[in-house]
């Protein structure tokens, strides 16, 4: 069965009542009083001295209008409440993974960032995992302080509603670097996915050529900042080591894909001789590695065209349904993508989110 | 910039040989990459005052290394058969590029992009000088001996003054078909210290050749710095993107609508996504940018072109179809980046079926078309 565009302008969304499940939901950050229950007593007497808040990210400002939609309000749910309501409720999700992205995972002192992402964890399970049992959740940890990120996996190994840990696309290093290894090594060992966000610590320029006037070039851009992040990963050989852990590229726009996969695997073919521990074609590793989220898809202007990204970019296992919640795309709320044909509808909804998530179980 | 070695390092590579292509019709390369004899060859070209300059102190770059290059490259990066029976580094001779590229592939025009440090010398006056210097070296050795070979007119264009004063100087030099340009300086190319540039060269009817770069002032994107020269590579296409998106979003087009921009050496597999991406995020965000008054396909449509050099592959090659038609086949201009290690060969760079107008169009005419070359 396909699905007409007339269908979907009827707002016939073919993922309502299936059981989908929705792979990135953002969730408000936390403020100071959110956290405060959270933090041991020296960071309780230094949040405030400190004026240590709402972290919010320059690079992905929480109050954006592009990230509300209508009635939407700091660029997340705020709360378990409202995502029933308006999302898990209305398409009848048997599941969604929700996400704080914030500047903990920016913030410069190792002890600070640890000691945020310890109570965003700890404030993620007391006020949504354990209000609203059909939420899962991106862990975040301190990718600047290696061993305490190590340390907040293994917390919460036994959690298995925290199905991935979150990185950002623009932290200090690219993610595929040595010194991120022993993250990895928990995480696989979790059984958790690795996430990958768009969101900058502007460690480095959003592109190779500094700061862009406007932000809609900065948004144009992350799809570059996610294909170095790709390469990093493949090249310094995450992919190969830690062959069980998927890592999601959330809120890509999934079509720069192809292009990129191409380009990788020519290169390979001319210098490999680089990096002797890829001995594989690197088109095989990224299939079996990459998943991308479905919201937004940069799609051709004909949607009949859809299928013809997909086949470019493999298959359609490489996709995982999401409705980027509350973020605006002015349309419908968890809308199909009309350029995707709805014979993979089950998949991209359910069987390759199962096969990516091993905690995740519905 | 590019770091000259003139000695080929040690393997057992032969040179390639080609049949020349006898019948066919002509064909453009729009990335020709010309090298140095001597080390001390553009010395000539400076004044004393910067020569004695670049002896004390050096062109100091955002490279962290002098003298080699941040990722080092297999094979210096070069075709290992490229390097001139009689010495110096790969193409630096016109005999032996004129035997090896020119005459067999038939090439009726190349067009030359002479990397060099000019653009990338933290000094501008310098990097100005440097600039002057491979202007006259490429009519000195290259445009004067040799008509199929056409220059791009180098400026420092981090200090739009000189380079205006530069890009004046040239102008009336029909050899030379370009103002070349490079993505990643100090700020990205649609910014407003680049715009005297654009209007000089929209007054003078001179595209802008942009050719990528894999490293430069900033990170390949937010994430940092790679590891691999495979990263720096795969890279290319960052730059190049970016070159796009700020010269539309910017409002370059809009305030210069006759301008031509031409991507060299960022590959194209990118192009269709980005188009699709940028009018998505455009018709999302647009009151931002309320300057930009077209959809951003739009100014792809009318202003920009790209080079085809290293064309993607897909591994199932019939997939290039699609993305041809996606991006359109008149928007690419045949390059080989000769002598680059990476090299297209005009027979084997597209392995599908292409109408022969068209193809026609992606090796030739287009270029023909967007240069007017004569």
């Amino acid at each position: 069965m396909t699905t007409t565009l007339d269908s979907i302008m009827d707002n016939q969304n073919p993922i309502v009542g299936i059981g989908a499940i929705d792979c990135d939901v953002h969730i408000r950050s936390p403020n100071q009083a959110d956290l405060m229950p959270f933090l041991d007593d020296y960071w309780q007497d230094m949040f405030p001295y400190r004026g240590i808040d709402e972290m919010e990210l320059t690079s992905a400002p929480h109050m954006s209008r592009h990230f509300n939609r209508a009635g939407a309000v700091g660029g997340g749910a705020q709360s378990p409440k409202e995502l029933a309501e308006n999302l898990l409720d209305p398409l009848q999700l048997s599941a969604a993974i929700v996400s704080v992205v914030n500047a903990a995972q920016a913030i410069y002192d190792p002890y600070l960032a640890t000691a945020m992402c310890q109570a965003i964890n700890k404030w993620i399970v007391a006020e949504w995992l354990d209000k609203e049992p059909r939420l899962r959740a991106s862990l975040v940890v301190p990718f600047q302080y290696p061993e305490k990120a190590v340390e907040e996996i293994q917390k919460y190994a036994n959690d298995s509603r925290f199905v991935q840990i979150l990185a950002i696309t623009g932290g200090e290093n690219p993610l595929g670097k040595r010194m991120y290894w022993p993250i990895y090594k928990a995480a696989s060992d979790a059984g958790m996915a690795l996430s990958i966000h768009p969101a900058s610590a502007y460690r480095h320029s959003p592109t190779a050529s500094g700061y862009p006037s406007y932000l809609v070039e900065q948004q144009v851009s992350w799809v570059q900042s996610f294909g170095s992040q790709m390469t990093s990963l493949l090249t310094e050989g995450v992919m190969t080591e830690f062959s069980d852990m998927k890592i999601v590229m959330a809120e890509t726009g999934v079509a720069w894909y192809f292009g990129l996969s191409w380009r990788i695997a020519k290169d390979w073919r001319g210098v490999r001789v680089e990096m002797p521990w890829i001995n594989e074609s690197p088109e095989k590793i990224l299939e079996r590695s990459i998943r991308m989220t479905i919201a937004p898809f940069d799609a051709p202007p004909n949607p009949d065209d859809g299928q013809m990204v997909i086949d470019c970019i493999g298959s359609a296992d490489m996709l995982l349904y999401s409705s980027d919640y509350p973020h605006d795309y002015k349309d419908v709320l968890g809308a199909w993508p009309a350029a995707i044909p709805t014979q993979h509808v089950q998949k991209i909804c359910i069987d390759n989110i199962l096969a990516t998530y091993p905690r995740l179980k519905v | 910039m590019s770091e000259t070695t003139l000695e080929k390092p040690k393997t057992g590579f032969k040179p390639a040989t080609y049949t020349p292509t006898e019948g066919k019709l002509g064909i453009v390369c729009c990335d020709i990459h010309p090298g140095f004899t001597t080390k001390d060859e553009l010395g000539k070209f400076m004044p004393l005052r910067w020569r004695e300059h670049v002896k004390d102190y050096g062109i100091r770059t955002s490279n962290p290394f002098v003298g080699a290059l941040p990722y080092p490259r297999m094979g210096h990066g070069m075709r290992q058969d490229s390097y001139p029976p009689e010495g110096g580094a790969p193409a630096s001779s016109l005999s032996f590029m004129q035997e090896q590229l020119l005459d067999p592939l038939n090439i009726e025009f190349g067009l030359l992009h002479a990397l060099n440090a000019g653009p990338a010398a933290v000094n501008l006056e310098l990097g100005a000088a440097v600039c002057t210097a491979v202007n006259d070296w490429q009519i000195d050795k290259w445009l004067s001996k040799d008509t199929r070979l056409k220059g791009g007119i180098a400026v420092a264009q981090d200090d739009a003054i000189s380079s205006v004063a530069e890009i004046e100087r040239m102008a009336n030099d029909e050899r030379f078909v370009q103002i070349a340009m490079v993505p990643r300086s100090i700020e990205s190319m649609g910014r407003m210290r680049y715009w005297p540039i654009y209007e000089a060269a929209e007054a003078l009817g001179l595209p802008i050749g942009v050719h990528t770069a894999g490293y430069g002032t900033h990170a390949n994107g937010s994430g940092g710095w790679g590891s691999f020269y495979m990263e720096e590579h795969c890279g290319f296409a960052n730059p190049a993107q970016t070159v796009i998106v700020s010269m539309i979003f910017e409002g370059v087009f809009e305030r210069f609508p006759k301008l031509k921009l031409i991507v060299v050496e960022g590959g194209f597999g990118w192009l269709a996504p980005l188009m699709w991406r940028m009018d998505r995020e455009w018709e999302r965000m647009k009151d931002e940018v309320p300057h930009v008054k077209k959809k951003p396909s739009e100014y792809v449509k009318n202003n920009i072109w790209l080079t085809t050099q290293p064309v993607e592959e897909p591994p199932n090659v019939r997939h290039m179809t699609p993305l041809l038609e996606w991006i359109g086949h008149d928007k690419l201009l045949f390059s080989t980046d000769y002598p680059h290690w990476d090299f297209d060969h005009p027979d084997r760079a597209f392995r599908v079926p292409i109408a022969p107008e068209l193809k026609q169009g992606i090796l030739r005419n287009n270029a023909i078309s967007v240069y007017g070359l004569t």
